[in-house]
């Protein structure tokens, strides 16, 4: 028997595994102390805590302990990583590069820093969201200080060629900062052998806390210096002060500690899920798009068009999974997904998109309620829609002039 | 964000989905909206030679709430004059579906679909003229 509802957005945030929430606790009620208390055992087990973390997450992704800054989450990772780069490589150039597909979290801070009399280069991407790197190297100028591109997409899990772009990056002295939330945990990352000069990442995604993420900071070849956003005790070596959140960074590290050992088991499950997924829809269902690229991608994601049926109204009919969708209706705007558009996704098949985001705690039954539900619903709004009736008549739809409103 | 039950009932039943010939001279057929903008509606009316409205359909692609604006204004339709037609109004739509602002447009769109399909069914009805005049029962 299914449990319901189920939840299938784990590119959104993750259930907190029972093994880190554990962990977790002692550090509420008996362990604490404030890591910076250098003069009493509360303060020593703490600091003892938050050492042991920073030596899960560095192995993780093939860091050094000492170059892991903790932060709230990847949103300050990022802001801290670009604008503390751009802010303190301000004399050497003021141009930076990244792309159209980048979150939020990247893009803002460039537009702010445009308003501060930066440069920003915003690369398109083809049509499975990948970048070039012909571009990438023809973008490059004398004054260009920072590349920041994500590591892995998180609506439609595209994965960047990031030891490429990190080779370029280091050959033409350039810091690279890489946003990889989505990617930390789900698949194979090593700051060393791919040429991460920053990267951000998030406890929430990979089955830790909430508030709580890191900004790797590479120490050497080339060690990166960055002016602090947020200033006050000088913790973390004066990058970001705070009191640590040691509660929520025993969590994050025991987070990474988990996903280190299952990584090779986990992606090799949901890899197979997700296909069962795809599979299984697209076997009872015809005109379903993948957006993104058909390979090189996160192995948990799938994110779908199903062409004639709008998004939001899918989302009502899979009403017992949890999912994301692509159209934007239900905020005031009536703009499709940004990343969608970049990737030349039709609006009409932008607004009809759903991500999948599988987790640790999926199962296969749970998939397989999912393809009836989607393909129940699919149906549904497929024999009311007149886009539908118009393709079974063969009408081309880019064809007919739409009134719009 | 919560729908309201009558948004959810027209959702899961719509009423009256489904398509008249569009070249049948007792049709006036309405489409409005655009894919890109993530709605399209076809709202249909079938006119007897009394001028009443008998039937109407609609087909729509959109959020829940264009399709329980569309699937309402059929069932409003049905019975109506023609120009009791033209006087539904977006906002009895909105009141009777309890739809929050962002879905407004929802509801614009359902009388633009209805004043399509009337403005549709009179232009036929206009260019049918030398048929309709030939002798009949009235």
């Amino acid at each position: 028997m299914v449990m319901l509802p189920i939840y299938m957005d784990n590119s959104a945030t993750t259930r907190t595994d029972p093994r880190v929430v554990e962990k977790m606790l002692p550090y509420f009620t008996e362990e604490y102390g404030n890591s910076a208390s250098r003069n009493h055992r509360f303060g020593w087990r703490a600091e003892e805590a938050v050492d042991k973390s920073r030596t899960q997450i560095g192995s993780l992704i093939g860091a050094s302990p000492k170059e892991i800054i903790f932060t709230s989450g990847s949103t300050e990772s990022n802001n801290l990583a670009i604008k503390g780069v751009a802010h303190m490589y301000r004399r050497k150039g003021d141009h930076i590069i990244t792309c159209l597909t980048e979150h939020k979290a990247v893009l803002d801070p460039c537009k702010r820093l445009e308003k501060e009399g930066f440069n920003v280069t915003y690369l398109p991407v083809d049509r499975f969201g990948c970048i070039s790197i012909e571009q990438l190297e023809e973008a490059i100028t004398d004054k260009t200080i920072l590349v920041t591109l994500m590591f892995a997409n998180n609506e439609i899990g595209t994965i960047h060629q990031i030891p490429d772009i990190g080779k370029l990056c280091h050959d033409k002295g350039i810091v690279f900062h890489t946003d990889a939330t989505q990617a930390v945990g789900k698949i194979p990352v090593d700051v060393e052998a791919m040429g991460i000069d920053l990267l951000s990442l998030s406890g929430h995604k990979m089955y830790g806390p909430k508030g709580v993420g890191a900004l790797y900071v590479r120490r050497k070849n080339p060690r990166v210096r960055l002016d602090a956003i947020i200033d006050g005790g000088g913790h973390e070596r004066g990058m970001r002060s705070g009191t640590l959140a040691v509660t929520n960074i025993v969590g994050l590290g025991m987070a990474c500690e988990i996903c280190e050992h299952e990584m090779p088991e986990e992606m090799q499950r949901l890899g197979a899920l997700r296909d069962k997924l795809e599979e299984g829809i697209r076997a009872q269902l015809t005109d379903v798009e993948l957006n993104g690229h058909p390979t090189n991608r996160l192995p948990q994601l799938s994110n779908l068009s199903f062409a004639y049926v709008e998004g939001e109204a899918l989302m009502m009919g899979v009403k017992d999974v949890a999912v994301s969708s692509g159209s934007a209706c239900t905020s005031a705007s009536l703009e499709p997904s940004y990343i969608l558009k970049a990737l030349g996704v039709g609006d009409e098949l932008a607004h009809s998109s759903l991500r999948f985001s599988l987790g640790r705690f999926n199962t296969e039954e749970e998939v397989d309620f999912t393809i009836n539900q989607v393909v129940e619903a699919v149906n549904h709004l497929r024999q009311m829609s007149p886009l539908y009736e118009m393709a079974q008549e063969g009408i081309d739809l880019s064809t007919v002039e739409w009134s719009g409103h | 964000m919560a729908y309201s039950d009558k948004v959810l009932d027209h959702y899961n039943a719509p009423r009256n989905v489904g398509s008249f010939d569009k070249a049948d001279p007792h049709v006036g057929t309405g489409v409005v909206g655009a894919p890109e903008c993530g709605d399209v509606m076809k709202l249909q009316i079938k006119v007897n030679a009394e001028g009443v409205i008998e039937d109407a359909k609609f087909k729509t692609f959109g959020c829940g709430s264009a399709i329980a604006s569309s699937s309402l204004a059929t069932e409003w339709l049905k019975g109506k004059s023609l120009d009791e037609a033209g006087d539904i109004k977006n906002t009895e739509i909105v009141k009777e579906l309890s739809l929050p602002p962002v879905k407004v447009h929802c509801s614009v769109l359902a009388e633009d679909a209805i004043k399509a399909a009337l403005k549709d069914y009179k232009s036929k009805s206009e260019t049918e003229s030398p048929l309709a005049a030939t002798p009949s029962e009235g």
